[in-house]
């Protein structure tokens, strides 16, 4: 009897180990352990032996199935080890090879500049204000000190619908509507779409503007100079040179145009700053008391400044692009460059 | 206003170079643009005197010249030119001079016969664009002189690009005030000589306008003869100024223009039928104007006339039948005060821009008219040798405009600049720009502007005026104090660069096209609205403003087609416009537009087009920004624009449209050349301005239990509606009902489609058992074959 159990363990032994899958390795364990399997029987046969032989046979026949187990275990964790590394083997991948699913977009160049002059100006309380596109001729000149035939109407080449309506041409008229129905303290900055009858190589008929204003008791010429040479400096990411020099707009007094030390040559002179090495990037001034007539503010009780600047030229400079007419032509190798 | 630094610096002379002078001008707002040299670079041409011209032995059209050039020998010359004339003194380029143009002059052979250096014409030194001969230079010219020197050639030519506040700087007085002032210079405009009254004649003027004209002065000068070209000194002015020499009478009075700023004009005597009278033109006039362009003049135009008809339009441009010619031995000079508001917009209206209209409409010296009449007077004696008469004056004194005094205040300043000025520097500024200034008390003065200075109305203008003169890069620079206060932030709204992002993962390109189109294409798209129509379009293709944000995306789409794109994915976000009555309606919307294969090409999996359900899951992303699910409904929708089998639209909880999509109508496809079936969408951006709050529902401990079923319904039955109607079965226990499949074809009937729906089912309270999962799904097979004669398939 124990020869044969010896015997036995043996063989399946050797079948453990010529056994090269799970389904195998399960034949083996039912040929065996199973409701019929040879060792349960070896079990079932122990009521037909002697009682004094019982216990000693009944030790070495679990003994017997404790190895077979054991080996069982073994030889599973053995195999499986080595399906695993097959199955990784099997699977390996390129990983060079491109992606596959939705290719991403991308949003335009005058969208990121205007996200990062709203992101700015956000940063310290001015609220992003829209006006309408098709303006009146009171809030786009009127309101603005811009009386019917004054010199300055012939500098913004109107699209006009009739006598009184007409595109926008700058998104100066915001602040007369933001003044006409909230009272000061205003921090405002007001971007958007604006429109002259002008196109050339370096004009197209509509572009981008943003107006911004700051309306509050103590507002000075001083402050509009430390707000717009901050913003400059953080916009470029650079401690551009910038200048103010005296300008005219009937709706500031005073008046002044903000040039920047030209970033394309760091104000050596190049092509893009005409040799001058300075670059024009915005218009600003302290609001004129008419304007603030119009819109019913006590100017001698405040004072305040606007400034207004064209997005594209921003965004010429700080991506780089060296011709306007792009941005409307929407041509995807153009877009694809900015994500 | 170009002129040149040579004449500037006749009248005041800072000792300061070009380069210092030109930043100071930007600087104190006049802004230059442009620096150039007075002459292209040349050298070694001197002043030749020809002393004999015999024909050239083999060629007709050539000459032989003898030609002194001072001490050296004479040089024999080869010249073409039609004007050469022995005794004519000319520009003489030696062998070896470089003229414009790097081009070299030497010695050479022209058809056999030596030539050394050459006589050149105007246009050969670049000092005019063409040129019908050799430039004659005065009798008193001296011979073998450099050229340079004697017309003082080594000078700049600087433009200032004016604002239209500064009227009093469109001339070489105004701008010599301005650098005295600037560099703290004394300097007093030169006072004008009288010219000595020759006879009694004069040409009566009747002023009915007194407003639009207080001053009109008036003299006839008599005995002119032109036969002497004006003075080269003149000539050379007028050139650096842009102006082109037109014979004396015009060239003076175009020279007291740039040199004073006050427009004149000339008429001939002998073709004024009587009197003149300054009127405004009457109903059905006409005038031919100098540049020969026929104008009906309207009632509100201020016109000279005589006793026949109108003979110029006030301030803008004279009539062609008085202008003078090269015959005119009379004229009657005009110098006159015409108020801004008389002449501001007509030149526009006639389209006619003047250097004249520029000055008047923006405000002349009220007080300049005698002085600048015997200035030209003086000119035009001394190269014609007319005659003047006396000077006729018609004045209104008080519709002239008058100064009015302003008060300034020192706390204003401070409020204004952030600065504390100086009295000294205050008094001493404005005293220089010509004001008036009387202390009033401690810290406040009055102050009266000169007359020529109409952009100098209140306070603010004078402290503009301290502010450019102290210098703006001197002023200080200072972070403002903020109040702080916290900006309301609705969560109701979403950000409209939230949908641009979630547009732009979703593959789609930010696209910005123009808010005016092509009224054909407009109406192809959408023929139903009106569009609003520009008055004055850049061009016919961008003339009426858009109605739907797809003219301009299928535009850019077909340019991009164009260039070889066979996949495009663009969105745009902006307004459309439409009319109703008199009310103009601005409506923000977010559109795309999808065409080509719905991903980029990829290796591996078979790449199909885009197709109308990819629309709509972008569609269903951007309403996924709204957070509530079940506040739409999709409905087939009619679009002239759109595929009538492939169009939809999205309607919110009060049946309102709030999005359209579909394909793109193959006759439209067609039409507009696109080699692709399109696909479009828009939807308005009102609908993001009322998200739904997130609203948390407890989560079921209990597990979830699927059963898939597939039902087979007629082909016309929405899957929407099955959707709903297994929803509404078996109380609150049906979770989520996903489609798995549609199918059409073999194994099922004609006209009829099978659609597989799993059906998610989970309890709050406890465990599904198969009992209650059996009884939900036969409940919902039943329901389903009740309403839609829905049979399980086999």
């Amino acid at each position: 009897m124990i020869d044969t159990l010896e015997d036995i363990l043996q063989q399946a032994k050797r079948q453990l180990a010529a056994a090269k899958t799970p389904q195998q390795l399960d034949q083996i364990r039912i040929r065996y352990l199973g409701k019929k399997g040879i060792l349960t029987e070896q079990m079932k046969a122990l009521g037909k032996l002697p009682p004094d032989l019982r216990p000693a046979t009944g030790q070495a026949v679990n003994e017997a199935k404790d190895l077979l187990i054991a080996a069982l275990e073994t030889r599973t964790g053995i195999l499986q080890k080595s399906q695993l590394k097959e199955r990784l083997k099997s699977e390996k991948l390129d990983v060079t090879l491109p992606g596959r699913g939705q290719s991403p977009g991308g949003l335009h160049p005058v969208t990121l500049t205007l996200r990062r002059i709203s992101k700015l100006f956000q940063s310290v309380g001015f609220k992003v204000i829209e006006g309408p596109e098709i303006e009146d001729d009171y809030h786009n000149f009127e309101a603005l000190n811009i009386p019917a035939h004054h010199p300055a109407r012939a500098m913004h080449d109107t699209f006009y619908f009739d006598e009184h309506l007409l595109l926008r041409t700058h998104t100066s008229p915001v602040q007369v509507r933001v003044m006409e129905n909230t009272p000061p303290p205003l921090r405002v900055i007001a971007p958007g779409r604006v429109y002259r009858c002008d196109s050339d190589l370096t004009h197209t008929p509509m572009f981008h503007q943003v107006e911004g204003f700051l309306v509050d008791e103590d507002v000075s010429f001083a402050a509009l100079k430390g707000i717009l040479y901050q913003f400059l400096t953080l916009f470029f990411e650079k401690d551009v040179q910038v200048r103010f020099r005296p300008s005219y707009f009937p709706f500031t007094e005073p008046s002044a145009e903000v040039d920047i030390g030209c970033v394309m040559c760091d104000g050596k002179g190049c092509r893009v700053c005409g040799h001058t090495g300075w670059l024009e990037v915005l218009g600003c001034g302290m609001i004129h008391p008419k304007v603030f007539e119009f819109v019913a503010i006590d100017a001698e009780k405040y004072t305040g400044f606007a400034f207004g600047m064209g997005v594209e030229r921003l965004s010429m400079l700080r991506y780089g692009i060296n011709d306007l007419r792009l941005f409307f032509e929407n041509d995807l190798k153009f877009l694809e460059q900015f994500n | 206003m170009r002129f040149s630094e040579a004449w500037l610096r006749e009248n005041v002379n800072p000792p300061v170079s070009t380069q210092t002078l030109v930043e100071q001008l930007t600087m104190a707002g006049l802004e230059v643009d442009a620096v150039e040299p007075a002459a292209g670079y040349f050298d070694s041409v001197v002043v030749g005197e020809v002393l004999e011209v015999v024909p050239h032995p083999h060629a007709d059209r050539l000459k032989l010249c003898k030609v002194r050039i001072g001490e050296a020998p004479c040089l024999q010359i080869v010249c073409g030119a039609p004007n050469v004339v022995p005794g004519m003194r000319a520009p003489t380029a030696l062998p070896g001079a470089i003229l414009p143009g790097d081009v070299r002059i030497g010695r050479a052979e022209l058809r056999g016969v030596a030539s050394a250096g050459m006589l050149c014409s105007a246009k050969e030194l670049g000092l005019d664009s063409s040129a019908d001969g050799l430039m004659s230079l005065p009798e008193d010219a001296p011979v073998g002189a450099d050229i340079r020197q004697y017309l003082q050639l080594n000078d700049s030519i600087l433009t200032l690009d004016l604002t239209p506040n500064r009227a009093d700087c469109l001339s070489i007085r105004g701008i010599a005030r301005e650098v005295a002032v600037l560099n703290k210079l004394d300097w007093k405009p030169r006072p004008s000589s009288e010219s000595a009254i020759r006879h009694e004649d004069s040409v009566p003027v009747h002023v009915s306008e007194s407003e639009a004209c207080p001053r009109y002065l008036g003299r006839l000068l008599t005995a002119l003869t032109q036969a002497a070209d004006t003075p080269l000194w003149i000539r050379e002015r007028l050139r650096r100024s842009g102006i082109r020499s037109l014979g004396p009478i015009v060239d003076v009075t175009n020279y007291v223009l740039l040199e004073l700023g006050q427009p004149l004009h000339a008429f001939d005597a002998a073709k004024l039928t009587g009197g003149l009278q300054v009127r405004l033109a009457t109903s059905g006039e006409r005038i031919v104007l100098l540049n020969d362009q026929t104008v009906a003049l309207d009632e509100d135009v201020l016109v000279i006339a005589d006793a026949a008809k109108p003979l110029a339009i006030a301030g803008i441009m004279g009539g062609k039948d008085s202008a003078v010619s090269e015959a005119t031995t009379d004229i009657f000079l005009e110098c006159a005060f015409f108020a801004p508001a008389a002449i501001a917009g007509k030149a526009r209206r006639y389209g006619l821009a003047t250097e004249s209209s520029h000055r008047f409409e923006r405000g002349i010296d009220p007080e300049l008219q005698h002085n600048a009449i015997e200035r030209a007077t003086e000119l035009l004696v001394a190269i014609t040798g007319g005659q003047p008469g006396p000077i006729s004056e018609v004045c209104h004194r008080t519709a002239l405009p008058a100064p009015k005094p302003i008060v300034l205040r020192k706390t204003r300043i401070e409020k204004i600049l952030g600065l504390a000025l100086a009295e000294s520097f205050l008094l001493d500024t404005l005293r220089r720009l010509g004001m008036d200034v009387v202390r009033r008390g401690d810290g406040d003065w009055q102050v009266t502007p000169p007359a020529f200075r109409f952009d100098l109305a209140i306070e603010v203008d004078l402290i503009e005026e301290l502010a450019r003169v102290y210098g703006y890069q001197r002023l200080p620079q200072e972070q403002p104090i903020l109040r702080p206060r916290l900006l309301a932030e609705s969560e109701a709204v979403v950000d409209i660069e939230r949908v641009k992002d979630l547009l732009s993962g979703r593959g789609y390109r930010e696209a910005i096209t123009y808010s005016f189109v092509d009224a054909s294409v407009q109406n192809k798209i959408e023929p139903h609205v009106q569009p609003i129509t520009l008055k004055n379009p850049i061009s016919s293709d961008l003339a009426v403003m858009r109605t739907s944000l797809w003219c301009g995306l299928l535009q850019a789409a077909l340019r991009n087609q164009n260039r070889q794109q066979t996949r495009v994915r663009l969105f745009e976000v902006g307004l459309v416009f439409s009319q109703r009555g008199n009310e103009v309606k601005q409506e923000k919307r977010i559109a795309g537009i999808a065409l080509g294969s719905l991903y980029e090409e990829q290796w591996g999996v078979k790449t199909r087009a885009v197709d109308f359900y990819d629309a709509k899951s972008d569609i269903e992303a951007l309403l996924a920004l709204k957070g509530n699910k079940q506040g739409f409904a999709f409905a087939p929708a009619q679009h002239p624009a759109l595929h009538p089998g492939q169009a939809a639209e999205v309607l919110n909880s009060d049946g309102e449209c709030i999005a359209t999509f579909g394909m793109l109508h193959p006759r439209l496809e067609e039409d507009l050349g696109v080699e692709a079936r399109v696909f479009l969408f828009e939807v308005k951006h009102d609908l993001f301005k009322s998200r739904t709050l997130p609203s948390f529902q407890s989560l079921s401990k209990f597990p979830q239990v699927r059963r898939d079923l597939a039902v087979v319904v007629d082909a016309e039955v929405p899957v929407a509606s099955l959707i709903d109607c297994v929803h509404g079965r078996c109380g609150s226990i049906v979770r989520q009902v996903k489609v798995f499949d549609v199918y059409q074809g073999e194994g099922i009937d004609a006209g009829r489609k099978s659609v597989g729906l799993g059906v998610i089912l989970q309890d709050h309270a406890k465990t599904l058992t198969d009992e209650i999962v059996d009884a939900c799904i036969a409940d919902i097979v039943q329901r389903l074959a009740i309403t839609f004669n829905a049979k399980l398939r086999e």
